[in-house]
């Protein structure tokens, strides 16, 4: 076997020989390494579009230890495209409203989500075990209706050429060593990712020093399902701030900043996690260890997420720190920007500029993060006497003055990106709404018994409340179904304060990922057309 | 709106006694933490970034 670098908690995807390792090395429209969440969402998001996938992990399973927790809104949003969302609602743990405390005292609680008529919480908790269980268990099912994904796991990358046409990738296996081709290749295969070592590309940014220690506790608690916040907490031993948050099978994230000088091996010992789990809990809870682990974080990123052939995606192109929930969700976010328009290039309906957009695109997402994440490391963490200062006069302000409670920062919790000015983008000619503008994902909205978004299959949409239109159009060699609307069809008033705003009728083109290319009052064809065009890096 | 720099305070002997007065006896460390809480409750009230900015440009400037 190869030589394993994390034990495994659900073995998935046990190593086969296949007939690939004999003979001359074997052409793949896209490889896929490393069989994290990136990699499976964007592997089941291809395959369902009809793209063959193959798959390489050097385990064969998930990697034990909760890591990821908070899976966001938008992932759930496009678990629910790729056929998995209910599973994952029904195993997570939802929650909207979290608690900030400044020593003993609450200073103040927010909701997360305020606003009505989305399929989908602010956030789900959920173990990563446990989502990319469910992940690798709809690749099956999609499998079985006839997806083109292969996952090989025992199948570790140990080098790279890129031929300028395609690349060769060398893997070893338990049963030796042999290589492969592939027209492209994503490299979705964590912070410490071996293919961008292996093309010895830079990876930049910011080292944070603090450690913090997880020890996530199975216990019978009455605390409720909210996201518990302290700065400076009471307990004794808790360090500068610490997290309490709840997770599925009676499992509750604790989470201590212990601050940058200390001994990792002395804090991990059990009795002293004990004592401060201890000390937080109260000495009468009983409870059990189920994972620890201390972590530091840095923030950085690939200057550009595409290399020829080859394609960065998640951690291996951009690292945050954990608080914002940015590390996951937005990894899940590449890979759907990715999915559609590989599709498109593998299947020869779009040139290979579309493909320069993925890293345009996700590269302002990851700054948006990287930006998000450092604010709130800032926050935790003040780096100076006066930053200390400011910090400690936002909290003592906190509790009374409703004006400090903004500034008040424990991590701003992931979001999708809106786009903004980048080439894929149409005009954006309606005076409609901020939240449904040219590059932002659209917003859900119930209609009838269902939800706005499951109607955006996965295709170019062409969305019209109260405008004519035609019923479909093919441009370059894409089908564009309408979908119409009336704001009468909602008698909530959501569709016309999310898509309306002041206009009386509005059309939407909406691009494979949900997100939104141009909109206009009414139906244009020519202009629809110069737009499609546009979304398909062809202007 | 822009920034004022011209005096704009009535009775200005008053008021230099009234912010010497709040940290009389104060520790230093007390003094450091009530001149943030004043900072960030008079930037509130201004409200307006841009002259927030020029207020910050103009005490970077100003220095000496």
């Amino acid at each position: 076997m190869l030589n394993p670098r994390y034990e495994v908690a659900f073995k998935l995807y046990p190593y086969e020989r296949v007939a690939d390792q004999e003979g001359a090395p074997v052409r793949h429209p896209v490889v896929i390494v490393g069989g994290g969440p990136v990699g499976m969402a964007l592997a089941l998001d291809l395959g369902k579009r009809g793209t063959p996938v193959l798959v390489l992990d050097d385990h064969e399973g998930v990697g034990q230890g909760s890591r990821a927790i908070c899976f966001a809104k938008r992932t759930l949003e496009i678990a629910d495209r790729l056929g998995f969302g209910t599973a994952l609602r029904d195993k997570g743990i939802v929650w909207n409203v979290g608690k900030v405390f400044h020593g003993e005292s609450q200073i103040f609680e927010f909701n997360l989500q305020p606003e009505t008529g989305h399929r989908n919480p602010a956030f789900i908790n959920l173990q990563q075990p446990y989502f990319e269980r469910l992940l690798v268990e709809e690749i099956r099912r999609a499998q079985a209706d006839g997806a083109p994904i292969e996952i090989r796991g025992g199948n570790r990358l140990t080098g790279l050429v890129d031929k300028g046409e395609y690349v060769v990738a060398e893997v070893e296996t338990p049963d030796g060593d042999y290589a492969l081709e592939a027209d492209w290749l994503v490299a979705c295969d964590g912070a410490r990712s071996p293919v961008r070592e292996s093309l010895n590309l830079g990876f930049e940014g910011r080292v944070f020093e603090d450690n913090f220690l997880i020890a996530d506790v199975r216990m019978k608690a009455q605390f409720p399902t909210e996201r518990w916040f302290w700065f400076e907490p009471p307990f004794k031993d808790a360090g500068q701030s610490a997290l309490l948050h709840k997770q599925p099978d009676d499992v509750w994230r604790l989470d201590f900043q212990l601050g940058w000088d200390i001994d990792r091996a002395v804090e991990l010992e059990p009795s002293r996690v004990r004592a401060r789990v201890g000390a937080m809990l109260g000495a009468d809870v009983e409870y059990e260890l189920f994972w620890t682990s201390i972590y530091t974080f840095q923030c950085r990123r690939m200057e550009t997420f595409r290399h020829g052939n080859v394609f960065f995606a998640g951690d291996a192109a951009h690292q945050v720190s954990p608080f914002g929930a940015r590390g996951a969700n937005s990894g899940i976010q590449d890979a759907e920007n990715l999915a559609w328009k590989l599709d498109l290039v593998a299947r020869g309906v779009a040139s290979d500029g579309l493909l320069d957009s993925y890293s345009a695109e996700r590269v302002a997402a990851a700054e948006e993060n990287i930006l998000n994440s450092t604010r709130a490391t800032d926050f935790l963490t003040p780096k100076s006497d006066i930053s200390r200062i400011f910090r400690n006069a936002v909290l003592d302000l906190a509790g009374a003055c409703a004006f400090a409670r903004p500034l008040v920062n424990s991590g701003r919790l992931s979001l999708p990106t809106v786009y903004d000015g980048l080439p894929l983008n149409g005009p954006d000619e309606l005076d409609g709404p901020q939240c449904s503008r040219v590059g932002a994902p659209c917003v859900d909205l119930q209609l009838g018994n269902g939800f706005l978004l499951d109607q955006l299959s996965g295709d170019f949409t062409l969305m019209t409340i109260d405008a004519q239109a035609l019923e479909s159009l093919s441009e370059a060699g894409v089908n564009v179904s309408r979908l119409a609307l009336s704001a009468t069809d909602d008698p909530s008033g959501a569709l016309r304060e999310r898509y309306l705003g002041q206009a009386k009728s509005a059309v939407y083109l909406i691009r494979p990922d949900q997100h939104i290319v141009a909109r206009w009052p009414a139906f244009d064809e020519a202009v629809v057309r110069a737009a499609i065009g546009m979304a398909l890096g062809k202007a | 709106m822009n920034l004022t720099l011209d005096p704009n305070i009535e009775d200005a002997d008053g008021f230099y006694e009234e912010l010497l007065e709040a940290h009389r006896e104060l520790s230093k460390a007390d003094s450091d933490a009530f001149n943030a809480r004043l900072i960030l409750v008079l930037c509130n009230h201004i409200g307006d970034r841009k002259i927030i900015r020029a207020a910050l440009d103009a005490a970077k400037a100003l220095n000496g």
